[in-house]
This record gives C-alpha cells, structure tokens and sequence, in this order.
C-alpha cells in the first residue's frame, strides 16, 4: 500500500487497482446523476398536468454545446501534453479549457437573457422556470468544475511540470469531473429537445 | 500448513498479534506517520479530528444530545394530549411566550401554534438528527474500518466535514428554536402551501427558512459521509477480506449509504424548487391560492410534485434508519447467542432486496392525496412485497438465536427487544401498505403507532444494542450491566404502553396532530387512554435519563477492559489493542481467512476472523 501525505490529509490507497479517490468522485457524480434525474422527472410530471407554455430553446444553448464539448476536448488533449511533459501543450490547453469554461458560463447567461426577452420570464410558467432551474443548477456545478480548472492551472504554472503519481491523480479527478458536466449538460439538452417535441 | 491448521483449532487469546505478524499485510503506514501529526493536540483529537473513531463518538455524542431536545418536546405535546385541563404555567420559564396564562384563573396553555412546531421538531429532529446521523452516522463511522481492516476511512478530510457540517446543521435548527415567529411548524414532510408560502403560517417565514438551510447542510452531511462509506467498504477492504466474508454490519451500512446517496439528491432537488417558490416566485408547487381572502399571482404549480420528490427520499429514508439497526442485531445476537447467524447470504440478499424495494413504494405515503387508484395499485404490491424480505430477516434472527448458548447482556436484550418492536410495527404495516384500508387509517394514530413501533423504537434499540455491544470499543471501559437491564425492561414495557394503545385510537379514527380532542364527542371517551399514553411516554423518557447517566458515568467509571476480544467475537475490530491507535493496528493490518460467523465450529467456541482454514475445512461465508 501507499499511503501518501497530502497537505490537508492522508490519503489511504489501500491495495486496490482504482484509487479511492477517484472511486468516491464516480460514487459523487452518481449522486448528482441523481439530483438531475430528480429535476427531469419533476418536469415531466409537471409536463403532463397540462397548462404548460411552449416555447422555441435559446439558439445559445447549442452553440454552447459546442463550446463545453470542445473544452472536454481541449482538457483531455492537456492531460496527454502533461502525461508526456510537453510543457507548452499542457499549459495553453489548461488555459483554454479554462478560459472556454469560463465562456460557457457567460453564455448559459445570455441564454438566459434571450428566453426574458421572449418573454419566458423565471417566475412565469413553470415550462420555462424549469429550464432556468435546471440550467442554472447544472451551471452551478460547471462553477465547481472551472474553480477546479483554477487550482489546476496555478499547479501549472508554479510548479515544475512534472508528471508524478499525486499530481496525475489530481489532474485526473478534475478531467473526470469536467468530461462529466460536459455529458450533463448533453443530457439536459436532449432531455429539453425530446420533452418539448 | 500444519501450524495454520494447528491455530484453527487452539485459537487461544495471545495468539492474535501473532497472526496478525505471520499473515497480515505489511502496509508501512506507521512509517509515514512518526509523531502523528493529526492527533497532536486538544483540537485535532478531540474537535477537528480525521480519525474515524472519534468522529463516530461525536455523532453519537451529539445524537444523543438532539434526542434529549426531541424526547422532551414530545413530553410537552404529550402533556397537552393527556391532560389538555391542566395547567402547563410551570412550563413558562422555559417555554417563555408560546405559554399563555389566564389572567384570571392562573391556568397555562400552550399555544396550539407551538404545539405544531414541537411535533414538526420532534419528527425532524429524531428522523434526521437522531436516527440518520446519530445511528448510521455513529456506527458507519466505527464500525467501517475497524470491521474491513482499513486505517480509517477514503478521505478522512471528507468525513470531519461529513460531521461538521452535521454540527451546523444542528446550530441552524437550534436556533430555530428561539425565532420569535417560532420553528418551522407545518409537520416534519413540510408539504407545500404551509412551507412554500412564508405567510402561510408563523413558522412559515422565517422558521422555515432556517429549516431549509439546516437540512441541506445536513443532506451535504449524509452524502460526504456516504461517499467515504461506500469508497471504503469497496476499496479499502483488507487481504482476504471479500464481499462475502463481511460482517452483516457492514452489509447494512454499505447499502444505508447507496440508498442515501441516490435518494438524499431527490430530496434537495425537491427543496431547489420549494426555496424558488419561497425566494423567487415560480410556481412549482403553487397554484390558485388564497391567502386571508387574497388571491396570490402563483399559477399552475402541483403540490404533489413536492411530495413525490419528498417521498421518494422519505421512503428510503425509513430504510437508512432501520437497515444500520438491522445489521448491528445480526451481528450482536450471533455474538451474544454463540452460534453463527442463520442463513447469512439470505440476509445479505433480504438487505438487497429490502434497498432496492425502497425505491418503488414511496407513493405508499400518499394513497390519499389523489394519486391514480390504478397507480396505486402497483405501489400496493411492491410495498407488501417488502414484507418477504423482511420476514426472511425475521425468521434469521429467531433461529440465530434458536438453541443459542445465549447471554442475556444489555446488548441482546436489546437486539431481540429490536426483533419484537420489527415484528410488531412490521404487522401494521402490511395493514396500512393496502391503499382501501388506507382509506380508513391515514392520518390517524394508527399511522403514528405504525412508524413509531417499526422505525423510532425499533431503531433505537438497535442504537442501543450498539451502544451497549461496542461501549467497550469507544471508552475501553464497559457499561453498568444493571442499569442497562433496568433501562431495557422499563423502555420495553413503556414503549408497548405507550404506543399499543395507539392502535385502537387509530382504528377509532382519532387524527394525528390534532391539538386536543376533549371538545369531540367523538374522542371523549378515550381521554383516560390518552392519560395513560402521557404517563407511560414520561416514564420511558425517565429510563433514557438512565441511560445516558450510565453513558457518561461509565466513560469514566466503567469496568475497565481487561482483555482484547471480551466478548469472544471474530470480527477484527477485537483484534486492535484496548487502546486503539490512530491507524487501527500498530503493526501490520490482520489478514482476513474466514467469514465472521465461526461460532461453535469444531469444538471451539469461536474462531476469529483472522484464523487461517485449516486443511479441508470450509468457509461458510466464501
């Protein structure tokens, strides 16, 4: 076993092959699977009863697709420069998974502001305060994932470029993490797209 | 293998660190931990400690703490049932305004507004604070590492913040208590309009508000601490040590902790929209409503939306709370019966099964409130269909014990006092699980004699049962064994006294929650019944003050432990020194070679975990 002093703890890795780290970060995101499982069901209930305004998806929602999509692409690309110490790599694409991150953060925003503009107002009809709740809690949890981005990236560039097991690991748990509120939002954009017909 | 078979049949006390040195597992962890740094002080011990064992003594500690403030306020309400004439002016100094005194004849009531804070308090507080935390929250904590052979748990870190979080929680509940406009008082579901409109009621606002917050902290609580649980019981299980060589204990607690990890976010999915509907205007839960002959702008909203959501955490959750009880029974009745627990993998699959039924009953809870009658006939069938795993369970226990060497301990006394409330409470429920008789009971005092029986007494005993089982594993110390007697007869009989009677209440159509009942015709006759309810409830609460007297005088003055493994169990967690180290074992981690259960086995008495299969010899477990 190795046992490995981190600042604020130890970490036990027991003599398993996965480390429990990373276990409980997939035992996490089964749990937030199940916070949106929650909120799309709740839609769909609602959905039935009727009284239920239709209305045409902001255009930014896809176009930000895209965008959180490439920023999956760009973090992995970023953990292959680092797993191979390509400085140059890892650092740039650390940044601009960052930095699209950040992108997708202020477009959800203006998404927001196109479907008031319409008329969908937060507090209207429950189709469209549906859609602000959930996107704005799945935003929520892409904030985690950018202030992860940012720990990443000071690692990046105070310390050594260095591939060591800790700092592969940590690497790790933030791409899991961020591959993983990228398919979330996949999914929430499918689920709106089928439930509105 | 002539030593090994040699140990398997004299498996004699001294034995232990030899076994541990020959086949256990070297891990080095005492070389990266010179000094231990994390127990180096007064906080990092005894406050902001990452040592499992001390977490679970804060969760008790502070359990117990919550159930004395939820047992009491029960006292009140039930004071104000029993004798609704009397005066309750004594209660002022504490109670302050919410006791109103007649200027005239002196006499105090209680505000009947306080009276539905308190039963909302007294539900939350002991579902939550006292049976989730306090229980699994304990004994996860203790038992998780000790019993897979792990250091402590994944992320230590994680679990101290599990618990803290758990304490702020509490804090912002506590101070719920003193609002002027009082608690949250719309019952422990907080069903929407009364908790979606903060003017609905005086604990509405601000009451509310406070219980929102203090139950996500709590929700933040449960899922760090299961997360830790499940990643540890998966990754963190010792050499030899698999699936099916694990102590019942750990069965129940590992699937306590997928259930609140899948049903826990549904709940907090349910409060983003009640907190929008309260904070920003939407109208999930709303719709049409009058408010003191007001129309509000709320439209379209579906307060059934809110208890689907509730119920789909609030029907695991009775699980969470019964499945850690369960688990610690099976292993203290085989402990303290000497004979292997009956039908092990049965068990394993019965808690499985019981896991995975949970998810689809929950709308069980609301046969009444307009749900599809041919919905509920599905529901109807999955929630009798929990009754054959729990039978299962049942049967286990009885025949463990059936023909059991069996010492009548505190702790057994308590694990078959579990088995009887189980069985008992269990019976009513496959009264109130059919959606036509459910008709006639809901909302009655059939209900609460049902859910107090089978979930709130039921799992204290087994909160009990582990309190007195593994007392000596916290404090190394033992607790006083006549009190404990003394507690069990007394908190046996008076929990029959108190809730049997429910029942017929419950059959006669008297309603829960109800302030008084002295002005129905109706009710009238049952107030010498009532009487009765009040007086058997103060004396249980006496044997708990027992109790929690013999809790605290024994940490200090209790028998001291003199030997490892007093009991003559074969889990490891008897196999650590009396004084357990931080990190468990001082030396290498004991490998595991057999299941838990060799009682009786070959002539032995018992045959620790640790102790390698002789040749030929089969292991029950796997």
């Amino acid at each position: 076993m190795n046992t490995v002093a981190t600042t604020n703890e130890t970490v036990f890795t027991g003599r398993n092959k996965i480390h429990p780290h990373k276990f409980a970060l997939y035992v996490a995101c089964a749990s937030i699977v199940m916070l949106f499982t929650a909120f799309t069901s709740a839609y769909i209930v609602r959905q039935a009863s009727g009284n239920w305004l239709e209305f045409r998806l902001p255009d930014l929602f896809f176009v930000n697709t895209g965008v959180i999509l490439l920023s999956s692409l760009t973090l992995q690309t970023s953990y292959w420069s680092f797993k191979r110490d390509k400085k140059e790599a890892y650092r740039g694409l650390l940044t601009l998974s960052f930095l699209l991150g950040l992108t997708f953060l202020v477009l959800q925003y203006k998404a927001w502001q196109s479907m008031a503009e319409i008329g969908v107002m937060l507090d209207g009809n429950p189709s469209g305060s549906f859609i602000y709740l959930i996107s704005g809690v799945h935003a929520a949890h892409v904030l985690g994932g950018i202030a992860a981005l940012f720990v990443a990236l000071t690692h990046a560039f105070i310390l050594p470029v260095k591939a060591t097991p800790r700092r592969t690991l940590r690497f790790e748990l933030v791409l899991i993490y961020w591959h993983f509120v990228g398919f979330l939002w996949l999914y929430l954009l499918g689920f709106f797209v089928v439930s509105a017909g | 293998m002539a030593t090994a078979a040699n140990k398997s049949t004299a498996p004699a006390q001294h034995d232990v660190d030899l076994l541990i040195e020959e086949y256990g597992y070297d891990d080095h962890f005492h070389e990266h931990h010179e000094g231990d740094k994390y127990q180096s002080n007064f906080f990092t011990t005894y406050i902001f400690s990452q040592d499992h064992k001390m977490i679970a003594r804060q969760f008790l500690i502070t359990g117990m703490f919550w159930a004395v403030i939820g047992g009491l306020m029960s006292l009140v309400f039930r004071l104000q049932l029993g004798f609704p004439e009397e005066s309750l002016a004594w209660l002022k100094p504490v109670l302050g305004k919410w006791i109103t005194i007649n200027a005239d004849t002196g006499l105090g009531t209680l505000a009947p507004e306080f009276y539905y804070a308190l039963v909302t308090m007294h539900g939350t507080i002991i579902v939550f604070f006292v049976l989730t935390a306090g229980l699994s929250g304990t004994f996860s904590n203790l038992l998780i590492p000790l019993q897979v052979g792990a250091r402590d748990m994944a992320s230590p870190f994680l679990n101290m913040l599990s618990y803290w979080f758990f304490f702020m929680a509490g804090l912002v509940m506590f101070f719920s208590l003193f609002l002027s406009t009082g608690p949250f008082a719309g019952g422990w579901t907080a069903y929407p309009p009364l908790s979606a409109l903060p003017q609905a009621s005086s604990g509405s606002a601000g009451g509310m508000t406070l219980w929102l917050i203090s139950l996500t902290f709590f929700v933040v609580s449960v899922l760090l601490g299961g997360v830790n649980y499940i990643t540890t019981v998966l990754n963190l299980r010792t050499k030899g040590m698999n699936m099916w060589r694990l102590p019942l204990t750990i069965w129940a607690f590992f699937v306590t902790a997928v259930l609140g990890l899948l049903s826990f976010p549904v709940l907090v999915s349910g409060f983003f929209l009640l907190i929008f509907d309260r904070t920003l205007g939407t109208s999930f839960f709303l719709n049409e409503i009058f408010v003191g002959g007001q129309a509000l702008d709320h439209v379209g909203g579906s307060p059934i939306l809110y208890q689907h959501l509730f119920w789909f955490l609030g029907h695991p959750e009775v699980y969470i709370i019964i499945l850690p009880a369960m688990g610690i029974v099976s292993e203290v009745l085989s402990v303290h019966s000497r004979k292997p627990i009956f039908g092990y993998k049965a068990m394993v699959f019965s808690i499985l099964a019981i896991g995975f039924l949970s998810f689809i009953v929950w709308a069980h809870h609301m046969f009444m409130s307009g749900v599809n009658p041919f919905i509920s006939n599905f529901f109807v069938v999955f929630t009798l269909i929990i009754a054959v795993p729990s039978a299962v369970k049942v049967f286990n226990w009885i025949t463990t014990i059936y023909g059991g060497n069996i010492r009548f301990t505190s702790a057994a006394l308590f694990g078959v006092g579990f088995v009887s409330m189980f069985i008992s409470g269990g019976l009513t429920g496959i009264f109130l699980g059919n959606s036509a008789i459910d008709i006639q009971m809901h909302d009655t005092y059939f209900v609460v004699a049902h859910f107090h029986i089978v979930m709130g007494v039921a799992a204290f005993f087994g909160m009990f049962a582990g309190v007195y089982h593994w007392f000596p594993k916290m404090f190394g110390r033992f607790m006083n064994e006549t009190m404990g007697k003394v507690h069990f007869w007394g908190t046996m009989i008076g929990a029959y006294a108190i809730f049997w009677p429910m029942h017929y209440l419950g059959m006669a159509g008297v309603p829960r929650r109800y302030y008084r009942f002295d002005n129905f015709d109706t009710f009238s006759h049952f107030s010498a019944m009532n009487q009765f309810i009040t007086v058997a409830a103060i004396l249980v609460f006496a044997m708990q003050i027992i109790f929690i007297v013999n809790f605290f005088r024994s940490i200090w003055f209790g028998k001291k432990m003199t030997s490892r493994n007093p009991y003559g169990a074969n889990t490891l967690e008897w196999t650590t020194p009396i004084d357990v180290p931080h990190g468990n074992w001082p030396g290498k981690i004991p490998a595991v070679q057999r299941w838990a259960y060799d009682y009786g086995k070959g002539g032995e008495e018992n045959v620790s975990q640790i102790v390698p299969l002789a040749e030929g010899e089969h292991d029950q477990g796997h």
